[in-house]
């Protein structure tokens, strides 16, 4: 029985990766804005197995408030021992151009907030000396691409940051995991036509899940990603320029 | 889109939403002009029946609700599978009281299907163990139905093939269960006088079926093999993977003919060394089979196959199976796995398919001549009192259906009273003349 900590816990993502959790006999606290989706998330998880399942409101952008959302949820599991950031927004990158005000909440709900309560996690799990911190991030974050760079930004700068995170912590002995899914069905992605590079949320869960049992760095899920996206860090300018990626 | 059923016969292109709430549903429902169409969980029955211009995907309605460990009391979204059950269930002890041949169904599925499974004899379908559940109706309210409460929806959705509305979520019962393994006993039967007599003998037996080797024929004419299944006791509660191989594209028209499929039947009877086996195996094997062979429905080639399922009454059915099965090998298009099973009472669900009497399944790959040889044996079923099950269905007339359904017309009052007329409908619905 583990402790986790789910934020953005609403998420598809997030919520196939807590049926994981769920049927390992985890003790849960679910975190997300919308309450009443996290009511029925929670009832589904208890179903499954969850040892307990806590639930609260969660402003992302709310930072001031992080700190003392986090303190109490690890008080109210009674300690921590993994937790999962997972919340996000897909941008449209046309508005963003056009608006820096736009861009800016783009940054501040993936990637600041995210560098909020890592700051404040990575502190925590410092002191305790164990647990694993696992990050949604994206394979978007790796090079940056016209039609999608302000998400790509955010995301690289989740991927930089949990980098020196990881190298800070490993001496205490804390495990930081950098999940990188490519394209995935679910509600974030429910207006683009789907092909055969598209994944299920679950199959990402389960990668998510083995990976934090095998003590991982970084994953790119499905496995094929880590190819594609070597390529794509790889082209040279002169030819990347010419595509519309 | 191009969607069919698991029988991958027919196809029709539709559009298909995902709704991910109750609100999106409705408004799949009502909020835009000519909707009809039809709900869709795991897509597993074989023929029309799922399929339709509109299709409303149950996919993401995939929670558990609540579950009562002292009654075996559970609830959950519609489009939870028996699969999702069992993973959840097997560990903590527990087993669907009712389960059909494949796991990959979803619970609005069971409940249009009103599915039955090798203990129908002493247990009935999987409606008879339905408490109650919601639907979501024309006009877009949310009923609660069960014996008590709306009941006349409630007969007509338990086998109405999803033609009332939109089912969300069921509340219904499962088994206490000590371990997760089956005592399988396997007999011989040479021919299917006795099969029947297993049949008869072992009435109080929890579990059983027949494997049928359709292409025998003159003193070996069904012959078969019995098997029974009861839950241990002792063997603990361990999972097993159930992921074997995959068919991974259409097998060419020509690779199942009746030479093939007689060296399988064959092999397969031959198996069974002495008169009667007993061994333990796993949930999985016993109750699945062909669920371990990912994707099997492409053993049929890219036309697709048929599955045929009649009852026959218990006093016609040594008669009349013995007609049919004559029929079939004299015509050489048997197939492989022909299951044959003792029906138990029938329910007052309107549509529902089972009655007291003897059930065979069976697969037949799509051509002009297997269509002809449906449409005889329909005729010898009809004469016998017997009926076509509709989940199998991709064919029958609508004259064959309203004989065997003769609850047809108080299913379509049902249907009328609560606005389902020009709303849900299917491929198939239009065939047999339901609108």
């Amino acid at each position: 029985m583990k402790k986790v900590l789910i934020i953005g816990a609403t998420s598809a993502i997030a919520e196939a990766t807590a049926r994981l959790f769920a049927k390992r006999g985890d003790k849960l606290f679910l975190l997300a804005r919308n309450t009443e989706k996290l009511t029925v998330i929670a009832r589904d998880l208890k179903v499954r197995g969850a040892k307990e399942v806590f639930t609260g409101s969660f402003d992302a952008l709310d930072m001031e408030a992080h700190a003392g959302l986090l303190d109490s949820a690890i008080a109210q599991m009674e300690g921590i021992d993994t937790v999962l950031i997972a919340h996000g927004t897909l941008p449209d990158q046309k508005n963003c151009e056009a608006s820096a005000a736009e861009t800016l909440s783009a940054m501040n709900i993936n990637a600041l907030s995210v560098i909020s309560l890592l700051t404040h996690l990575g502190n925590v799990f410092e002191k305790q000396g164990a647990g694993s911190i696992a990050v949604i991030s994206s394979v978007a974050g790796d090079r940056g691409r016209q039609s999608n760079y302000v998400y790509g930004a955010a995301k690289g700068t989740v991927s930089i940051f949990l980098q020196g995170l990881r190298h800070r912590l490993c001496k205490a002995g804390v495990h930081v995991l950098t999940v990188k899914p490519g394209f995935v069905d679910t509600p974030m992605t429910a207006e683009f036509p789907k092909g055969p590079l598209w994944a299920q949320p679950d199959q990402i869960a389960s990668a998510i899940f083995k990976a934090l049992e095998k003590k991982k760095s970084v994953i790119y899920t499905p496995g094929f990603w880590a190819l594609i996206m070597l390529i794509v860090r790889l082209v040279p300018n002169w030819i990347f320029h010419k595509t519309k990626l | 889109m191009l969607i069919s059923g698991w029988g991958r016969y027919p196809s029709i292109d539709a559009e298909v939403s995902q709704p991910r709430s109750l609100s999106e549903i409705k408004s799949d429902i009502s909020g835009r002009d000519g909707f009809r169409g039809i709900a869709r969980g795991q897509g597993r029955s074989y023929g029309d029946s799922s399929i339709a211009n509109n299709i409303i995907s149950t996919a993401h309605f995939s929670r558990f609700h609540d579950f009562d460990a002292k009654s075996g009391c559970l609830s959950c979204d519609a489009g939870v599978s028996i699969s999702d059950i069992l993973d959840v269930f097997v560990p903590k002890g527990w087993f669907p009281m009712v389960t059909p041949g494949t796991k990959y169904v979803s619970v609005g599925g069971a409940i249009a299907s009103d599915v039955h499974g090798k203990n129908h004899h002493l247990v009935g379908t999987f409606c008879d163990h339905l408490y109650s559940f919601q639907i979501m109706v024309a006009n877009g309210d949310v009923l609660n139905c069960s014996k008590s409460e709306n009941r006349d929806l409630f007969i007509a959705t338990c086998g109405g093939m999803g033609l009332t509305g939109i089912v969300l979520n069921a509340t219904f019962y499962l088994q206490k269960i000590k371990s997760s393994f089956i005592d399988e006993t396997t007999y011989k039967a040479r021919n299917l006088k006795e099969c029947f007599e297993l049949f008869e003998v072992n009435a109080g037996a929890d579990y059983s079926v027949a494997w049928v080797d359709c292409l025998q024929q003159g003193d070996n004419l069904g012959r078969s093999l019995f098997m029974l299944g009861k839950h241990n006791e002792q063997a603990g509660l361990r999972e097993t993977s159930n992921s074997g191989p995959s068919i991974p594209f259409n097998f060419p028209n020509i690779a199942l003919n009746k030479y093939s499929v007689r060296l399988f039947n064959q092999l397969y009877y031959s198996r069974v060394r002495s008169k009667m086996r007993e061994r333990q195996v796993h949930y999985n094997p016993f109750f699945y089979p062909l669920d371990g062979i990912r994707n099997w429905n492409r053993l049929y080639g890219a036309n697709g196959f048929v599955q045929y399922q009649f009852v026959l009454p218990k006093d016609a059915g040594l008669v009349g199976m013995t007609l049919i099965l004559e029929k079939i090998a004299a015509s050489g298009a048997g197939s492989f796995l022909s299951v044959l099973k003792a029906f138990g009472k029938a329910n007052a669900n309107l549509l529902s398919f089972p009655f007291e009497g003897y059930t065979l399944a069976l697969d037949f790959k799509v051509n002009d001549k297997v269509l002809n040889l449906l449409n005889e044996l329909d005729a010898i079923v009809s004469d016998y009192g017997g009926r076509v099950y509709l989940t199998k269905d991709a064919r029958m007339s609508e004259q064959t259906f309203k004989k065997g359904y003769p609850k047809w017309e108080e299913f379509q009052k049902v249907r009328e009273k609560y606005g389902a007329q020009g709303v849900f409908s299917s491929l198939q619905s239009k065939r047999l003349g339901l609108g």
